[in-house]
């Protein structure tokens, strides 16, 4: 919390960046606490790790200080208020944490705890889920990953060809 | 940081054993916490690591960059492939159960291979992020 408010109220971006890792560190021993161990490795690797490399390489492409805004943006500050409001109160409706009659833990959890092991030989539950019954879905996420990274690759890189070659149209 | 001692040796030492904790995380997935994508971003660390401490051109050198470039598409093309050598067999698409005699070891072999295509397809994304935005602050 103290975190975010840091992030919003810094104008030094260098700063930001390096706040952003913390934050993501903090967010993966909060999953850690949930037992979410493979979701915890993937923020500390993707969110404290790679990306606060790349956010800075983009930042050595820039300039380090953010432009301090005219006047205090109060139309922006209600929307981010109101919506926030909306999600804690959405938030009442959902059941207790950790408790176990509600539907998601007793339609489809019991039967891959008892099914996985015997359908896939495979003894980690969340990898067999990813992998296998949901194999189509994480098809789609590694054709994100692709399609991002390609539309970054090309967006770096169309400049600089057009720059370095007079023809122009091949970017 | 070309003469920073202690960071290139700290480095050297460093990166066999992240480049093995990658491949544990890689294939040892079926048992303890990771897969692909953990594996490919702790790969690509690894990479980026080198680069940032030895500088771009050493990296190149040792990954070079058209085989990045060549992993990125390669790795959704295992997956698909994985995918459609159901299709093949006349099953559906993504049905493991084509890869083997009996379904669970066929459908544990076809998580390894699309874990694998997952790992070469983010790790080389990040790569050539990382490659492509350090070259252009040249």
């Amino acid at each position: 919390m103290i975190v975010t408010l840091a992030i919003v109220r810094m104008r030094n971006l260098f700063g930001v960046i390096v706040l952003a890792g913390v934050y993501s560190f903090l967010m993966a021993s909060v999953m850690m606490v949930y037992d979410a161990v493979d979701v915890a490795m993937t923020e500390a690797a993707v969110g404290a790790g790679v990306s606060t490399v790349l956010l800075l390489a983009a930042l050595h492409l820039t300039k380090a200080r953010e432009y301090p805004q005219p006047r205090p943006a109060a139309i922006p500050v209600l929307v981010s208020l109101g919506v926030g409001a909306a999600l804690v109160w959405a938030t009442y409706d959902l059941p207790a944490f950790g408790i176990a009659d509600t539907p998601i833990n007793n339609h489809v959890v019991p039967y891959y705890f008892e099914n996985s092991m015997k359908d896939t030989n495979v003894g980690n539950l969340v990898a067999a889920i990813l992998a296998d019954y949901r194999g189509f879905d994480t098809l789609g996420e590694v054709t994100v990953v692709f399609t991002a990274g390609i539309g970054v690759l090309l967006l770096l890189k169309g400049r600089r060809a057009g720059k370095s070659s007079s023809d122009g149209g091949s970017a | 940081m070309k003469f920073d001692l202690i960071l290139r040796v700290g480095v050297k030492l460093m990166i066999p054993f992240m480049l093995l904790f990658a491949l544990y995380v890689q294939l040892h997935a079926d048992y303890g916490p990771g897969g692909g994508f953990q594996a490919g971003v702790i790969t690509a660390g690894a990479v980026i690591v080198y680069a940032l401490i030895f500088g771009i051109e050493e990296a190149q050198r040792v990954v070079p960059k058209r085989l990045v470039e060549l992993l990125v598409p390669l790795g959704v093309l295992i997956y698909a492939g994985t995918g459609l050598l159901g299709i093949l067999f006349g099953k559906n698409f993504l049905d493991y159960s084509v890869l083997g005699a009996n379904p669970p070891l066929a459908r544990e072999r076809g998580i390894l291979f699309v874990e694998i295509g997952v790992l070469l397809t983010v790790s080389s994304t990040m790569v050539a992020l990382f490659y492509a935005f350090s070259e252009r602050g040249r």
